[in-house]
C-alpha cells in the first residue's frame, strides 16, 4: 500500500515521479514527498498508531516507505522529560525535553532520517549507501548499513572530535576525511553522487530523508497524550529538522489526530555560525552564508540550503530565534546535566541556552508548554565542556584520608532546587 | 585555457551532456554570459530577471563561494574553475 503520489519542488511546484532526485530541472529549488492525506488519514488513528512497537514506524503511513522497513527497528520513540528541575531553574512551570541523545543506535536524531532514508536505498535497489556529515550522521548511516549489510562511504570534514570519527569507523565503512569544513564536503559529494550513482542519503535521497525528521515531532504529540506543547526550540543547521517538526505537527492536525493551535517553533544557533538568526532579525528571506566558527560543530553549517524555510516556518508559526555564545552553550550543557541528569552535546547546549534567552528577553512566556528538541549525546563531544568539570578530589585509600577529606569541605549545596 | 566550468546534472542536457566545458570571462558574471552565448537557455537556470544568482545555486570559484568573494563581479582568470552546485544541506 502506498500513499506516496510522488515528488514536488517545494519552490516552483514542477511535479516529479517517486525515484531517487532531490533538484528541480527547473529551478534548482528542493523536491518534497506528496501523499495522499486522505487515505492515509482513513488509515491513521489513535488505536492503530498506539499497537504497533514504540519505534519510528508506528507512523509509517506518513512516512515516505512503501515496503516494510527493514532498518531502524529500535530507532525513535526516544524519552519526553518532564523537566521540573531545569524548570525552576529557568523561572517556568512546564517544560520537557525531547531527548533524542538515547537514540538507537547511534545516540542522535540522526538514526529517525537515516532509517527512512536507508529503507529508501534498499527499495531504490542501491548497494552502496553514503554521506556527507558533520559526525552525527556518519555515525549513523555507518551503523545502518553495517546492520542491512550494505557497501558504505562516509565523507567528512577534517577538524571532527575524535569521538565523532571513531564513532564511525567502529562500523566499517570507507571513510574519506576533506580537507576543508563541512560546506566543502557537502559541495564535492553533490560532484560524487551525480558521478558515481550512490545513494547519499542525504543528497540524492534527500526527500525521503527528511521526512524521518517528522518523527520527532509525531512522538511529542503522542507523548503529550495527543496535544500540542504551544512552544518548541529546535538547534538550526542545515535547516532539516525545524521546518519538519511544524510540519509533522500540521499534518497530524490534517489528519485529525490533534486540535488546537499550533506551536509557536524557535531557532536556535550559535553566534558563531547563526546565518539563519541573522536574517530573521533583519526581517529578511535572504541567507548570507558565514564561515562558522563555533564548537558546536554539529550544527555548524554555514551555508544552510533548507535554511529558508526555517524563517518561513518560524514567522508563520509566531515564533523567533536566537543565538548563544560557545560559554553560553557550555553552561547550559553543565545546568541540563546537573537539573535533569541528561548530557547533551553542544547543539543540545544550544538550545537550552538559547530557550534560556528566549525566556528572559520575555519572547517565551513563563506559563506555557515548552519543549526542548535534544538531538545528541554529550558523550561524543567530551572535548567541548572537559575544560568545565571540577577537578576531581584525590586521596589515598584509608578511611581517615576520606574522613580529613570530608571535614574540610563546605556543605554541599542544596541540590533540590524546585523546593528553595 | 578559458575559465573551466563544472556543470551538474540537472544542466547538462544544455551542455550535451558535458559535464565540464569551458567559457570566457573576467569576471564569473561574463564567464555565466559566454555560457549563455554557447548553450542557450542556461543563464534562466542560474540568475533570475534580475540577473541575481537564483537562491538554490551555489557557484564556487576555484573552491570559494563567489559570495564570500564578489558575486558575479569575482575575477577569473585562465585555468580558473567554476563549479555550479545546486543547493544541498545537512549532516
Amino acid at each position: 500500500m502506498t500513499y506516496i503520489h510522488g515528488l514536488r519542488c517545494r519552490e516552483c511546484g514542477a511535479e516529479y515521479p517517486h525515484e531517487p532526485l532531490h533538484v528541480c530541472d527547473q529551478c534548482f529549488g528542493p523536491l518534497e514527498v506528496v501523499y495522499d492525506y486522505a487515505a492515509i488519514g482513513r488509515a491513521m488513528t489513535r488505536e492503530v498508531i498506539e499497537s504497533r512497537p514504540r519505534n519510528l514506524w508506528r507512523y509509517r503511513e506518513l512516512l515516505p516507505v512503501t515496503c516494510d522497513p527493514v532498518v531502524g527497528p529500535y530507532s525513535g520513540f526516544t524519552p519526553l522529560v518532564r523537566a521540573d528541575r531545569l524548570a525552576a531553574a529557568l523561572g517556568v512551570a512546564e517544560l520537557y525535553v525531547k531527548d533524542d541523545s538515547v537514540n538507537h543506535p547511534t545516540f542522535s536524531y540522526k538514526d529517525r532520517v537515516v532509517a527512512v532514508s536507508i529503507s529508501k536505498a534498499i527499495e531504490f535497489g542501491f548497494d552502496t549507501v553514503s554521506c556527507a556529515s558533520t559526525g552525527n550522521l556518519a555515525n549513523s548511516v555507518s551503523a545502518h548499513a553495517a546492520r542491512a549489510g550494505l557497501n558504505c562511504f562516509i565523507f567528512i570534514p577534517d577538524n571532527l572530535e575524535q569521538g565523532k570519527i571513531i564513532g564511525s569507523a567502529i562500523y566499517g565503512p570507507r571513510t574519506v576525511v576533506i580537507h576543508g569544513n563541512y560546506d566543502d564536503v557537502n559541495r564535492l559529494c553533490s560532484e560524487i553522487a551525480d558521478k558515481y550513482r550512490w545513494a547519499f542519503v542525504n543528497i540524492n535521497l534527500r526527500p525521503y530523508y527528511t521526512e524521518g525528521a517528522k518523527t520527532y515531532g509525531f512522538e511529542i504529540a503522542e507523548q503529550l497524550g495527543w496535544t500540542l506543547p504551544k512552544h518548541i526550540v529546535v538547534p538550526t543547521a542545515g535547516g532539516t529538522i525545524l521546518p519538519k517538526i511544524a510540519k509533522a505537527f500540521q499534518e497530524l492536525a490534517q489528519i485529525g489526530l490533534v486540535s488546537g493551535p499550533l506551536p509557536k517553533v524557535y531557532t536556535a544557533q550559535a553566534a558563531g555560525c547563526a546565518p539563519v538568526v541573522h536574517a530573521l532579525h533583519r526581517g529578511s528571506d535572504l541567507i548570507e552564508p558565514v564561515k562558522p566558527n563555533t564548537i558546536a560543530k554539529s550544527i555548524a553549517i554555514g551555508n544552510p540550503a533548507d535554511g529558508f524555510y526555517v524563517l518561513k516556518a518560524v514567522r508563520e508559526s509566531g515564533g523567533w530565534g536566537e543565538s548563544v555564545s560557545d560559554a553560553e552553550i557550555v553552561d547550559a550543557i553543565r545546568l541540563l546535566a546537573r537539573t535533569e541528569g541528561i548530557f547533551t552535546e553542544p547543539a543540545g547546549g544550544t538550545t537550552v541556552a538559547v530557550t534560556k534567552k528566549l525566556i528572559e528577553q520575555g519572547r517565551i512566556p513563563r506559563d506555557e508548554s515548552i519543549v526542548i528538541s535534544v538531538t545528541g549525546n554529550g558523550y561524543k563531544t567530551l572535548e567541548a565542556v572537559s575544560a568545565s568539570v571540577e577537578a576531581p578530589f584525590v586521596i589515598n585509600a584509608r578511611l581517615q584520608d576520606f574522613d580529613q577529606l570530608y571535614g574540610s569541605l563546605a556543605p554541599p549545596p542544596r541540590r533540590a532546587i524546585g523546593r528553595e | 585555457m578559458p575559465v573551466k566550468v563544472r556543470i551538474p546534472t540537472p544542466l547538462r542536457r544544455f551542455t550535451g551532456g558535458s559535464e565540464e566545458v569551458g567559457a570566457d570571462g573576467a569576471t564569473v558574471g561574463a564567464v555565466v554570459e559566454d555560457l549563455e552565448r554557447q548553450f542557450a537557455g542556461i543563464k534562466e537556470r542560474l540568475c533570475d530577471e534580475e540577473g541575481r544568482v537564483r537562491r538554490f545555486v551555489n557557484l564556487y570559484l576555484n573552491g570559494d563561494d563567489i559570495r564570500f568573494l564578489s558575486h558575479l563581479d569575482s575575477a577569473t582568470k585562465d585555468g580558473d574553475e567554476l563549479s555550479i552546485v545546486p543547493a544541498i544541506a545537512g549532516g
